[in-house]
């Protein structure tokens, strides 16, 4: 076993209406950003935990995003880095 | 009839909804400590409101994992009835007892008013007892309230019935600039498909009493009542 550090992005799902992404938008529109499209806000998660590879640490978060990290209903995740911790 | 009223730390409406059911209503109840194992009996599920676990991570996502939450979703497996007030709500989604999610506020702001809602479908278990379109004061508080859910399952709910109630305006009709929370499709309250389990964002259990402003919830109750006794 090794011990890994695996980050998860967790986002509204495209398409779900995000008042907080709006506001910042709308907030970077108003300083002069004018390419500012779409801004989503969600939560960046590090998880160190021991598996006995990485991509078995990366299937045990991707398991955690199912059952509690993320809502199936309204939000994406996506692994953003697996490392030695 | 037994009430059983499921106390999470940081639930904040238990003691609103112990008051209703008891001193109102002249029902017995009993507590329901998030760590216990059994419902002591109990033939109503209370979820009340409140932030438990500080809200962490997602409204209600921590508390569906509490032991008491495993007892609770066996009792409405077995047609056991389930009310779900606010964050209870909230739970009863993350447990997968209801279809969608509350997510934030449209106006990113706790709201906290007393809000209008109409009664959309008056053949159920919750709300026997009140009339068709019926329009009801209760009060709401919550940051977390608006009702989402994919065009497939909200259309469904629609076709079923189980949209039980539904923020209007003063006119009684849905509104989306008067709507306190942007829920989508002014929904405020729906009910499984089964007709046991009942999730809303608005609190009945605080309009329990014309002193406090509002009796309109009491007839939720009553509706609960008269089901069991038929």
């Amino acid at each position: 076993m090794s011990r890994y550090r695996v980050a998860v992005h967790i986002v509204p799902r495209r398409g779900i209406l995000d008042p907080q992404g709006k506001a910042v938008a709308d907030a970077l529109h108003s300083l002069g950003f004018d390419g500012v499209r779409d801004v989503r806000v969600g939560r960046h998660l590090v998880i160190d935990a021991d598996a006995s590879e990485p991509a078995a640490a990366e299937r045990a978060v991707r398991d955690m995003c199912a059952k509690l990290l993320a809502n199936p209903v309204t939000e994406d995740f996506e692994i953003a880095n697996v490392e030695h911790a | 009839m037994k009430f059983g009223i499921v106390k999470f730390p940081g639930s904040n409406s238990d003691e609103d909804a112990f008051h209703a059911v008891t001193d109102v209503l002249g029902q017995e109840a009993v507590w329901l400590w998030h760590k216990d194992h059994d419902l002591r009996g109990a033939d109503v599920i209370i979820l009340p409101g409140g932030f438990s676990y500080g809200d962490y991570l997602r409204a209600g996502a921590i508390a569906r994992f509490s032991p008491i939450m495993r007892e609770v979703v066996a009792h409405a497996d077995r047609g056991g009835l389930v009310i779900g007030i606010c964050n209870g709500f909230q739970i009863a989604c993350e447990a997968g007892l209801l279809p969608g999610a509350l997510l934030r506020n449209r106006s990113l702001q706790f709201v906290s008013e007393q809000s209008r809602v109409r009664v959309e479908n008056t053949e159920t278990r919750f709300t026997n007892q009140y009339a068709p379109g019926q329009l009801l004061r209760l009060p709401i508080a919550h940051g977390d309230g608006r009702y989402t859910a994919d065009d497939a399952t909200l259309d469904r709910l629609e076709g079923n019935g189980q949209v039980l109630f539904r923020y209007v305006n003063a006119s009684g009709v849905v509104d989306p600039a008067s709507d306190p929370n942007g829920s989508m499709r002014g929904i405020a309250g729906i009910v499984n498909d089964r007709g046991n389990v009942l999730g809303l964002m608005p609190h009945p259990e605080r309009a329990a009493e014309a002193v406090v402003g509002s009796a309109d919830g009491v007839a939720l109750f009553e509706s609960v009542l008269a089901s069991v006794s038929v």
